[in-house]
Formats: structure tokens, sequence, C-alpha cells
């Protein structure tokens, strides 16, 4: 492991943004298209597959890239509890990239529908049909979906709290522009 | 040092822009997921729809919910190629599987108090899976989903008046009033035509486009029978004739035919058919070859969701394949998480 620096690198930075821009629109798209009987309904559901397997594939780079390069300490001053929770809430986001689209897979194996993505790639099934797995798969995608939405909303607000009240560098250490605060002020 | 540290009016001022930003993205969240819109349609108003009554029948489809499974093959004579590259249509055999049913929620319904038969069929070709669920009548009662949705609830109520405004407001249902009340009855699942009213489109090997509506039609002559010498028959006799009729005569066909759309023909509206004039291909044969149980036989897991389609096959304009996809989904997400009220184990092979 490189020593931790300051900041994440560019290209964890890079797929940081891109992936919180992708989370969000799964979480968005996921609520949407089980609500609606529009013609939506379909490209919305093939995007959701795509994405989805798409983001497990990231989420697995991204791991990788964060045990090889580190991630920069949190602020001494930071209370013991609040860093406490920083890191049980990122190893839960993590969790959740990481569920999420094996539930999503996992739901449609056991309910025996093809899983055809964007391009016609099938991705085989693992899984035979199960009424209960399905059910138990199904609930848990939609109940850890909500779960996930409001730790996303969660993140985002320490996120802007570090940038805007404590200005503590915290934020800049993800942000893809330059962060003036009270840590580089004096720079 | 603490959390906040010494506050600011500034940071005030920013821990309230921190709660709106939260605050839209959770609002944002409760609309997209249809919470704060009561009058959108979606799967779960549908289903309430359908089966109004407050006597759910748990573990079984929402719609169609009486049927027989059945296995089989279709075999395509290789003339779909010229219309779509799908593997199903090169000439060869496929396997398939499939359900007759009746168009009711009811499980248990009198055979002769449904007038809507149809026909659930999956064959798959090669790795691509074509799923579709057809009904008898030659073209659909409605025009869209919503109207579809208003039907369900017009003719639930007791109120003869509100079917009178249905049909105003859906001037479209007298032809499909006029086909229930004129097209005769048959004694057998063997002796009907399926039609899948919708317009798909398929995409040739060249790329070329063409709009598509299919029927299976029966090798079976239709006997017209009476609704009521129907009825004489028993309750459950179309399930029990079928398996009868294919252990003594051996495997029942029909001959798939794909009728192409002339342009400017309507695509998007299933209840108007299209000119019997248009050019129809014959693509293959549906050969029905055993009978299979329904409560623990091979249909159970399927959802017959026109929307599964292979390469080469999508859906056009018409906007109730989605409409269909989205509630027969929520239908079997219901009936797996109710598997417990209608379980497989217990039933004899017909």
């Amino acid at each position: 492991m490189i020593k931790a620096s300051h900041r994440f690198t560019l290209v964890q930075r890079l797929l940081h943004w891109l992936m919180a821009a992708c989370i969000f629109a799964m979480l968005f798209i996921g609520a949407g298209m089980v609500s609606t009987v529009a013609p939506e309904y379909l490209p919305l559901i093939l995007i959701h597959k795509t994405l989805g397997v798409t983001l497990l594939g990231l989420v697995l780079i991204r791991l990788a890239l964060r045990l090889y390069y580190g991630v920069p300490s949190l602020p001494d001053d930071l209370p013991r509890a609040v860093k406490l929770g920083a890191r049980s809430s990122h190893l839960l986001l993590y969790g959740f990239m990481i569920v999420m689209p094996l539930l999503g897979l996992g739901m449609l194996w056991t309910a025996s529908y093809p899983v055809v993505l964007y391009g016609g790639i099938e991705i085989p099934a693992l899984l035979p049909q199960s009424d209960d797995a399905h059910t138990l798969f199904w609930n848990a995608h939609v109940y850890l979906g909500f779960a996930f939405f409001a730790l996303v909303l969660l993140h985002l607000a320490a996120g802007l709290f570090h940038a805007w009240v404590r200005r503590d560098g915290v934020f800049g250490t993800m942000s893809l522009a330059r962060v003036r605060d009270r840590t580089t002020d004096g720079e | 040092m603490h959390l906040l540290g010494k506050l600011p009016w500034s940071s005030l001022g920013s821990l309230v822009l921190i709660a709106a930003v939260v605050g839209g993205g959770a609002a944002a969240f409760a609309y997209t997921a249809g919470w704060l819109s009561p009058g959108r349609l979606t799967p779960e108003r549908m289903i309430e729809a359908l089966t109004p009554s407050g006597v759910t029948p748990l573990g079984h489809r929402r719609n169609h919910a009486k049927g027989i499974c059945f296995t089989g093959t279709f075999e395509a004579n290789g003339n779909g190629v010229e219309l779509s590259r799908a593997k199903v249509f090169l000439q060869g055999r496929y396997p398939a599987l499939g359900r007759f049913n009746l168009g009711t929620p009811n499980p248990n319904a009198v055979d002769a108090t449904v007038r809507v038969r149809g026909l659930g069929l999956q064959i798959a070709a090669d790795g691509e899976v074509w799923r579709m669920a057809m009904i008898n009548p030659p073209f659909f009662a409605v025009s869209t989903p919503q109207a579809f949705h208003d039907l369900l609830i017009a003719s639930g109520k007791k109120d003869p008046d509100a079917m009178k405004a249905f049909i105003q407001a859906n001037p479209e249902f007298g032809r499909f009033s006029a086909w229930a009340k004129a097209a005769p009855w048959t004694a057998s699942y063997a002796e009907e035509s399926y039609h899948g009213l919708n317009s798909f489109i398929f995409t040739d090997a060249n790329g070329g486009n063409h709009a598509v509506r299919w029927s299976l039609l029966p090798a079976a002559q239709p006997v017209p029978i009476s609704q009521v010498d129907l009825e004489k028959r028993g309750p459950d006799y179309l399930e029990q004739e079928i398996a009868e009729r294919v252990r003594t005569t051996g495997p029942l066909r029909w001959t798939m035919v794909t009728t192409v759309a002339d342009p400017g023909d309507p695509t998007a509206d299933p209840s108007k058919a299209w000119p019997e004039t248009r050019r129809k291909i014959e693509v293959g044969t549906l050969i029905v070859q055993r009978i299979e149980p329904e409560r623990d036989g091979p249909c159970r897991d399927i959802n017959f969701d026109p929307t599964v389609l292979p390469e080469g096959i999508r859906v056009s304009d018409d906007p109730f394949p989605a409409a269909r996809s989205s509630v027969y989904r929520r239908s079997y997400d219901l009936r797996a998480a109710e598997a417990k009220d209608y379980p497989r184990t217990g039933a004899a092979k017909p």
C-alpha cells in the first residue's frame, strides 16, 4: 500500500463521481419503473439491469484501487464517534454496492427470467427458479434499496457538511476541483 | 474540538442549504416512486382492478388464473427468416412450453362463464427465449392500458350507467362487445385461434424492419356449441377435454401465421384489426405433445411476459406489451410470495 496522501488519486475520484451519478440514477430508475405501466417501463428496466451489472464490475475495480492506494486520513479534530460513523457508513455503502446488483440478478434468476442486457448480452442463470428465494431477494432488493438511498443522502449531507460547515479538507479529498478551505488557505 | 466548533451565521445558512438538498432529494425520490401521485396507473392499481371483490386467489396468476399446461415443439419452416433474424425462425424444431387458459382472475371459474380464452407460450431457440400470451378474440377490447383499467372498474360496478359511460368514452369497445355476442363458442381449447394482437417490430438479417402481428390457427375444425350446452359438460370441461384429446388422438397442431403491416396501418392500437388483405406468412407449426399438470408443472414457474423477446423482435409503439410486462411482473412476485397458499404438492397428473 502506498502511503496515504491528502487526496484520493484522480482515477479514484473520477470513479467515485461516475458511480455516484450512476447509483443515483439507479435508485430513481428502480423506484420509478416499478410504479408505472407506461411504455417507459421497458427502457427503464433495460437500463436498470445493464447499469446494475456495470456497477457491480466498477465497485470491484474501486475496491481494488482503494486497497492499492489507500485512503486519506480523517482530520485529527474529528470526534471519535463521528470517525466511527464515517468508517461504518462507508463499509455499508460498499456493502450495498456489492449486494444490490447480486440481489437483482438473483431475483431475476429465481423467477426464470432470462437476464438480457443492452446490446443483447445475456447473463447465464446461476440459480434455479425458487418461489422462496425470489421472494426473499425481491424484498431485500426493494427494502435495501430504500436504505441505500437514505444512506446516500446521509453521505451527501456529511460531504456537504465537511465542505460548507467544517471546511476541514475532507470534501477536498474526493472533489474533482481544488477546494479552498481552512486546510488549503495557508498554502 | 466539538464537531460543529463555534458556529458562525454563514454556517447556519450552509446547514439550511444541506437540509434543502437532502429534503429535495427525498422529495424527488418520493415523486418518482409515485407516492405523491395517487392518480398514476401503477401495476398495483391494475391488479386491484382485476380482483376487486376482496377474494384474491392467493398464489395464483392475477389474471388468466385458470389454465392447463402443456409441452411440445415449435417447428419452424424457415419462411420467417425473411422478416426476422431471430433464431426461432431458422428451419428447425425448438422446445415449446405453454398454457391454455381462461381470461379470468378466478382459478375456479366455470369454463362456460368465461368468454375469452388464451394461450401463453414460450419457445426456446438456441439460447434465445421468446414468450408470448395470446387470446382468441381477433382484436383487443380497448385501445389503451388506461382504458383496460377503466373497463375493469366499470364492469365491476353494480351501477348500469358505469358501463354506459365507459362505452361512451371508449367506443372501440363496441366492436369487442359485438364479437363477444356473435362469435361461436367451442368446447375445446384445440379448436380456438389464438391471436397475439399486439404489434411488434421484426428485424431481418439486413436490418430491415417490419411491423408484425401473429396468430396461431388450429388444425382442428371448430365445432360450435351453445354456451348453455358447454355449461352442461361441467365446470372444468376444457382442461379435461384437452388432456383426453391429446391422449387419444395424439399431438395437436397450430399454424403460426404472421401478418405484415402496410405503411400507415395502426400499430399502436390492438383494438384495430388490420385489413384481411395484408400479407401473411406462415412461419411454422406449434405441436402440443403432452398435457402437463397445472399445479406443479413446468408452466407454474413461468411468467408469460410478452416482452421476453429474442434478438430480431422488439416492441413497437403499441403501449400494451410494456403495461402487460409491468403488471405480469407484479403478479408473479405476488404469487411467488403466496406459494404456501397454493401448494405444489398433492396434485394428480391428468
